[in-house]
């Protein structure tokens, strides 16, 4: 072991150039092959978004024919359906994220912080819709609109993403309460707080990136959900849905675009969240190394 | 209210549950329980189903259904074992050889959910296309025959269902990989065990948890899925999800399509509580 850095588990490693060329090799694999496997996962995505600056001539979007901002600049004007499926979609991912994110969050909260019988029934309930596969989800739910004579529009839709989404929130939430310090809501309590007090002042805050969370991935789950979609939406569309109509006949750049679009908001939103966690926990230091 | 609540503090936790229990009785349990019904009905939409309690119904569509069904079966086992494959090595370096760039790592690793499923899968069908750019090229080259094909074989579906659920196989398995303490690693090779056998004897069974969450979540939504099969397969590649869509959405035959999802439905639980003995099994052995 050498010297002052023996905690870190790499301080044993002579230098990079130092070592024999057999071992370079061997330590190298591991990283080569997650770099390409990153690759593999970034391949249709790059693909997206280089196809959609491709200047088509005809309606398939297949080879490059040149550049062009075309599509960007005509990015709301050619296809209303389109916009209107893409406004479907938010208002569906909106409405289902908010119910499922409550719905959820209090069962999270009464899975970790109270005894109760039927606990198991609960968790079945639980844990089933996240093991049954979408098709199923979705088929079965046909089968009950149609049963009731229920037709199916923007609401059946936001019903079926509630439900699908509350597991998925109660999972979320309850991993995050479960490494919760009960004490620091006794002291709160002890300092003469009431329930209610203690709750908002004490409670939510401490679980709130964990609602956040659940929230963020309710919303991911619901706009991009095609197949439960499918089943629940009669005549109306919804982006995916709209992408999957249109991909029989050639689907438009503008789609390219907007798939771009998506991913750089849900990346910039993602690398701000990051950021403003890391500003908000204490300095604590993450290595003993250097 | 809050007078009331404190001499029934038994209640709170009931009260709790109580919209989104609702919630999944009426729009999980009661479709299930109506998905049953309807597969025992009898009918068609013009003259109206009555309730038969016709059983025979499921025994009828495994014998209709049966080459999708085992091609189903087939396919959801051959992507779990190449997420597997491919997300293992990834998920092992992530967990002890990430270092700083931990955090970057996955976030690579999730990224591919920022864009739509079915732009990625449309993606991949330009990507495998005949003349599209990739093979195009490997055949002006010489590389590949002019007559080679991806799109619309078993290898381009399979391909585009381990490329959806490969991230939903890295998370877990970087999850259960990132507990273990390298310590016992280390441990097993000061013992002189091989950098193989401290793998096999402690790393990979102490990430089992790991092994058997992933595998579900690419398992379950494989066996289910039909997107792939649809854009990028033909008509040998027809899985049973494609059949259940086609059932319900184009030809409305209501029951024969219950009776199916249902069966697929109990075929993927029964499968998930062998493989958790199958798992807990080996356990034990080791």
């Amino acid at each position: 072991m050498a010297g002052s850095t023996g905690f870190a588990p790499t301080a044993d490693r002579l230098p990079d150039r130092r070592r024999p060329l057999p071992t370079r090799i061997r330590t190298a694999v591991l990283p080569v092959y997650t770099g390409l496997v990153v690759m593999y996962l970034f391949l249709p995505i790059v693909v997206m978004a280089v196809f959609g600056f491709n200047d088509i001539q005809g309606r398939f979007n297949f080879t490059w024919q040149g550049f062009t901002l075309e599509h960007w600049a005509n990015l709301f004007n050619r296809y209303p359906a389109l916009n209107q499926s893409l406004f479907n979609s938010l208002t569906v991912a909106v409405i289902s994220t908010l119910v499922a994110t409550t719905f959820g969050t209090l069962i999270g909260l009464a899975l970790t912080r109270y005894e109760f019988r039927g606990r198991g029934p609960l968790n079945l309930l639980i844990f089933l819709p996240i093991a049954t596969p979408e098709i199923v989800l979705g088929a079965s739910l046909l089968a009950l609109f149609v049963s009731a004579g229920v037709s199916r529009d923007l609401t059946t839709i936001t019903i079926a993403h509630i439900m699908f989404n509350i597991s998925f929130v109660v999972v979320t939430v309850r991993a995050r309460i479960a490494g919760f310090d009960r004490a620091l809501e006794e002291a709160a309590m002890d300092l003469g707080a009431d329930e209610l007090t203690t709750f908002r002042k004490v409670t939510f805050p401490l679980i709130f990136p964990g609602i956040l969370a659940a929230g963020l991935l309710a919303f991911a789950l619901s706009i991009d959900d095609f197949v439960i979609t499918q089943f629940t939406a009669g005549q109306t569309t919804t982006f995916p849905l709209w992408v999957y109509g249109a991909s029989r006949i050639g689907v438009p750049p503008q789609v390219n675009v907007m798939g771009t679009l998506i991913f750089l908001i849900a990346l910039v939103g993602i690398v701000l969240w990051v950021a403003f966690q890391r500003r908000d926990m204490t300095a604590r230091p993450t290595t003993l190394e250097r | 209210m809050t007078e009331w609540l404190r001499h029934h503090r038994g209640l709170i936790p009931y009260l709790f549950l109580v919209p989104g229990g609702l919630w999944l009785i009426a729009f999980f349990v009661l479709p299930l329980l109506t998905a049953v019904s309807v597969a025992l009905q009898e009918g068609s939409l013009g003259t109206g189903y009555r309730l038969t309690f016709n059983f025979g119904i499921f025994p009828e569509a495994i014998a209709r259904w049966d080459d999708q069904l085992v091609r189903s079966l087939q396919y959801g086992l051959i992507v779990t074992a190449l997420t597997m494959l491919i997300g293992y090595p990834m998920a092992y370096t992530i967990a002890f050889r990430g270092g700083r760039y931990k955090n970057i790592l996955l976030l690579f690793v999730i990224m591919p959910f920022f864009t739509s499923f079915i732009i990625r899968t449309i993606s991949w069908k330009f990507i495998l296309a005949d003349q599209g750019f990739f093979l195009g090229t490997l055949k002006d080259i010489g590389i590949l025959d002019q007559g080679f094909r991806l799109l619309a074989t078993p290898v381009a579906v399979i391909s585009g269902i381990t490329y959806n659920f490969l991230p939903f196989v890295v998370l877990p398995l970087y999850v259960a990989l990132e507990r273990i303490n390298p310590k016992l690693i280390e441990a097993a090779e000061d013992l002189y065990a091989s950098r193989t056998q401290a793998f096999l004897r402690v790393t990979l069974p102490l990430s089992i948890s790991g092994v058997f969450a992933g595998s579900l979540l690419s398992f379950i939504p494989a066996v289910g899925d039909y997107l792939n099969a649809e854009l990028l397969g033909s008509r040998n590649t027809t899985m049973i999800g494609n059949v259940i869509q086609r059932l319900y959405l184009v030809n409305n035959d209501y029951p024969q399509a219950s009776a199916l999802s249902l069966i697929l439905m109990l075929g993927i639980l029964v499968s998930v509580f062998l493989y958790r003995r199958l798992l807990r099994g080996q356990e034990l052995t080791i």
